[in-house]
């Protein structure tokens, strides 16, 4: 990202608009005989303020959607257009920088965008203070816990100040403990911070607690068999009866495409 | 050491910020001021290990090296004794120690070290510099690499005397043939090291300089360069003891005239037949060598634990 583009006018969006739209998108790895399709014609739409969370099996190319969402993949047919927003990603590891300190990891964003040293101290605070790690911007990556270490991954995404926030099994690594934890986090920084973020995971009672839709997806090739909306009241509990009821209904359609494809 | 943790619920209770639950921050690790962690994060975060006074520090890190020169010079004292070769040959830890002590004592003695160090630190320093250019231009063009990564290795690998007839050839017995073993000799460690840091740069680590968006000289100077430091110190440290190498071989054998290094005054003891001197400054680029050694591990160990490469 370089200083001119960030200073390019960002479209202005009111909620409800489509951020992300992708029409027939395909992906294919290689050509001829040794041809992979890991996606196949999806089309898909998410509007500014949602949460979208995308589910499947593994190998059904969650990952590679959005890696082409986040412009890292090229897309081998159809359209994908996110109107020349900005995208920030997570991963499943925190992939913390150990030569910065927290604060430091936080603030490298705005140093590539040429933000001054005193904007960028004063904004990595406030980012810290929202993933509730103020006092912490001292330490080095390696002195945190694996849900705080997320956390300032989190908090660096934010810093990115991206239209449309990725993330790609973002708690897959932790423990259930924390990672209930980090879901009321998420769920509160999404709505205080009105993000879009499409979020994917092969944990079928994290989708329905956290997405307003969750996307089924097969898998090889990668295709959308079912778009859910999850309408239960917020804040949720990845416990309660509701979401553990619908949870218990996409697991049988997972389970149907993953038998399916065992034989 | 029985440790108080605050219960999981706790954690719970303090993240969602609903209710105040009292943490019992007592000895669990840190836990700044107004920081909403506690509970299971808190748990992580372990308890801090008391590692002893500075002093008891020392002393466990010093008696085993202490018992180890002591066992040297014990062996050495007994083939002494057995009159293996005669006293003038091989003279006893006394009469060595003795001479050492009054070879400190001179004014020529540290002019020599001095001599010596300085064209220590300023080969190395070249060889650093040349090392670190030939290395970030090997690891960034991908033709350089083919053409010459292997003769880096190779280069490594050839002993640095086999350098000095071409040297001397060159640059005639001067500074300069021996310069130019001692860079000859370190470089291409140090461009190995920074060529294999930069190769293995995490995958993970690449990727979020790409969701970053760094591209060019942005990505060296917040990404490659850092991530590769590591492996470049390793370099650093090879390189330094392939530069000491070389150099102690080229004092020995170009001998510029008026300049009385270590090498050369060792050279003058064994003319002289002292074998007692000649022992002397073998101990003493002994303790030059490892003073230096340590030198680099505690930048090494320094980064290590900042990086939290350690077992904590």
């Amino acid at each position: 990202m370089s200083l001119v583009e960030t200073q390019t006018p960002r479209p202005v969006t009111g909620r409800g608009d489509a951020v992300v739209r992708l029409e027939n998108v395909s992906k294919q790895y290689g050509s001829g005989s040794n041809a992979l399709l890991a996606l196949d014609r999806i089309s898909l739409t998410v509007r500014q303020g949602e949460f979208v969370c995308l589910l499947g099996a593994s190998g059904c190319g969650k990952s590679t959607l959005l890696s082409l969402v986040a412009g890292l993949d090229k897309i081998t047919g159809g359209t994908l257009d996110i109107g020349g927003r900005h995208v920030s990603l997570m991963f499943q590891e925190a992939a913390l920088f150990p030569w910065l300190s927290v604060a430091g990891n936080v603030e490298l964003p705005l140093r590539l965008q040429g933000v001054g040293k005193a904007e960028r101290r004063k904004r990595a605070e406030e980012l810290l203070e929202i993933v509730r790690l103020s006092g912490f911007g001292h330490k080095r990556p390696h002195e945190l816990s694996g849900g705080m270490r997320q956390r300032v991954a989190l908090a660096r995404a934010l810093a990115q100040n991206a239209d449309i926030l990725l993330m790609d099994e973002p708690f897959g690594a932790l423990d259930a403990m924390t990672r209930d934890i980090l879901h009321d986090e998420l769920e509160r920084i999404w709505r205080e911070q009105k993000l879009t973020v499409l979020f994917v995971t092969h944990n079928v009672r994290e989708a329905v607690r956290l997405g307003d839709r969750v996307i089924l997806l097969s898998s090889r090739p990668g295709k959308v068999i079912e778009d859910y909306p999850i309408t239960h009241e917020r804040p949720r509990r990845i416990d309660s009866p509701e979401v553990s009821g619908q949870a218990a209904e996409i697991t049988d359609r997972l389970r149907a495409e993953v038998a399916r494809h065992a034989n | 050491m029985p440790i108080k943790y605050p219960s999981a619920r706790a954690g719970l209770d303090g993240v969602s910020g609903e209710t105040a639950t009292p943490r019992t921050p007592a000895k669990v690790g840190v836990n700044p001021e107004g920081s909403e962690v506690s509970g299971l994060d808190a748990l992580e975060l372990g308890p801090q290990t008391d590692r002893g006074t500075l002093g008891r520090r020392i002393w466990r890190n010093t008696w085993p090296k202490l018992m180890a020169i002591a066992i040297v010079v014990l062996l050495w004292q007994i083939v002494v004794w057995s009159k293996w070769k005669p006293d003038y040959v091989l003279p006893g830890p006394g009469t060595v120690f003795g001479d050492l002590g009054d070879v400190l004592k001179t004014g020529d003695f540290w002019d020599g070290v001095l001599l010596t160090l300085r064209r220590a630190v300023t080969g190395f320093g070249l060889a650093v510099l040349i090392g670190t250019v030939v290395g970030a231009a090997v690891s960034r063009f991908a033709p350089l690499r083919a053409a010459i990564g292997s003769l880096i290795t190779g280069l490594q690998t050839m002993p640095s005397i086999m350098w000095f007839p071409l040297a001397i050839l060159l640059f005639q017995i001067s500074e300069s043939a021996i310069m130019f073993v001692v860079i000859i000799g370190a470089a291409p460690s140090v461009a190995n090291g920074l060529i294999s840091g930069i190769d293995y740069v995490p995958r993970t680590w690449l990727r979020v300089g790409q969701v970053l968006g760094m591209k060019g000289f942005a990505k060296y100077r917040h990404l490659i360069l850092p991530a590769s430091l590591p492996s470049f110190i390793s370099g650093l440290k090879q390189g330094w003891a392939f530069s000491w190498r070389s150099l102690m071989a080229g004092e020995l054998l170009v001998i510029v005239p008026g300049a009385l290094s270590i090498g050369v005054r060792m050279q003058q003891a064994r003319d002289l037949s002292d074998s007692s001197l000649v022992i002397c400054y073998i101990i003493v680029v002994l303790v030059i060598g490892i003073f230096i050694d340590v030198l680099f591990n505690a930048a090494d160990n320094a980064l290590r634990k900042r990086w939290g490469l350690t077992g904590s």
